[in-house]
């Protein structure tokens, strides 16, 4: 799949062939890096967590797109919410997010983390993960497809080249 | 060894002559209801008799009748192995009116009695560990009585400037649409 920050990585390939040097924004470089070495924290919640193991593996195969799901936070960049947020869980996921390296981002992923969905009037879930932590790209879906989801990948990957994320920091 | 549900109702009844000890079958399975101070000796009866050999606790339900009185139901579901034998054993109990835990008999029944107690506020005599099982450590009220509110009495947020989760009241800016399956015609009250 051609990805847009790959094409901004052409223009300057083809740059050092012709002139043999390239100029650039470090902060094109640095948001093309960010954007193709997203390393995921492996944070299911509840169904969502299914599907987004179906993005992982073979047939979506995240590992194209420079994501490696790790097990600590310490050593991710992005956080896929994929579940209900309860009320127990909420304080846990903020500590969690804290522990997370700069620069961080969060994909809220299925009807639950955006806005409570199903459980939306129960006394024990949080409505909308976006009221714990920032949030960058909402996928919804109950659950969302791999497709979906990894849809909202690419959209946080462009979303991250062109910088946009640096905006609410 | 083979042993029927009839044979064992009469066994139960010829054990224990209490008066307000009840047995009887229903749905294949047989039901025994007894008093609340009891609970402790008929369980460990039938977990200790050979002749009953119920050595598995399947679950422990609660049940909220609330107009009734008494206002709680507790059930008690037992396996046995042995004669391949289910048993439901009830016993009825007030708001606040303490129970004995059987955690002695089944270990796992600490999880169970803890579940109980969070969701109906049914408390148990010498459970070793009594905290909320389900819902957070501080959580008031007991979700599963039928004068507990759906939104509950809080919701949670972080609030940036404590750096912290914080507890607030409930705030719906959209209340929950009520639904009537039953009517053609979308908003038909029956009063």
């Amino acid at each position: 799949m051609e990805v847009k920050s790959d094409a901004l990585l052409k223009d300057y390939a083809t740059e050092v062939e012709k002139k043999g040097f390239v100029l650039a924004k470090i902060d094109d470089i640095v948001n093309w890096a960010e954007g193709n070495s997203i390393w995921p924290m492996s944070f299911g919640l509840a169904c969502c967590g299914v599907e987004m193991m179906h993005t992982a593996v073979s047939r979506y195969d995240l590992d194209r797109y420079g994501m490696f799901f790790r097990p600590s936070p310490r050593q991710s960049d992005l956080m896929i919410v994929a579940g209900t947020l309860t009320n127990k869980m909420a304080s846990a996921l903020r500590k969690v997010y804290d522990q997370m390296p700069e620069p961080r981002y969060v994909i809220s992923m299925g009807s639950c983390a955006n806005g409570g969905g199903y459980y939306h009037f129960s006394y024990s879930v949080v409505r909308g993960c976006d009221r714990i932590i920032p949030v960058d790209v909402y996928v919804p879906g109950c659950p969302p497809t791999a497709e979906a989801l990894l849809y909202g990948i690419l959209m946080l990957k462009k979303k991250i080249s062109r910088g946009l994320c640096k905006v609410k920091r | 060894m083979a042993q029927t549900l009839q044979e064992l109702e009469i066994f139960l009844k010829a054990a224990f002559l209490e008066e307000d000890f009840h047995v009887h079958i229903a749905r294949n399975c047989i039901h025994i209801q007894s008093p609340v101070d009891m609970n402790s000796r008929v369980v460990s009866f039938l977990k200790e008799q050979p002749y009953c050999g119920f050595n598995q606790l399947i679950d422990i339900v609660g049940i909220d009748l609330y107009p009734n009185s008494p206002r709680f139901s507790l059930v008690y579901h037992l396996l046995s192995l042995r004669h391949n034998l289910r048993a439901q054993f009830k016993i009825c109990l007030d708001d606040m009116q303490a129970i004995q835990s059987i955690s002695h008999l089944f270990p796992n029944a600490g999880w169970y009695e803890r579940e109980a107690f969070d969701m109906y506020g049914i408390v148990f005599k010498n459970n070793p560990d009594l905290r909320r099982i389900l819902t957070e450590y501080d959580f008031q009220g007991y979700p599963l009585r039928k004068d507990f509110p759906l939104f509950g009495y809080t919701q949670v947020r972080y609030d940036e400037t404590l750096k912290r989760v914080v507890h607030e009241p409930v705030d719906l800016p959209q209340m929950s649409r009520e639904f009537d399956f039953e009517s053609d015609w979308r908003g038909a009250k029956y009063e």
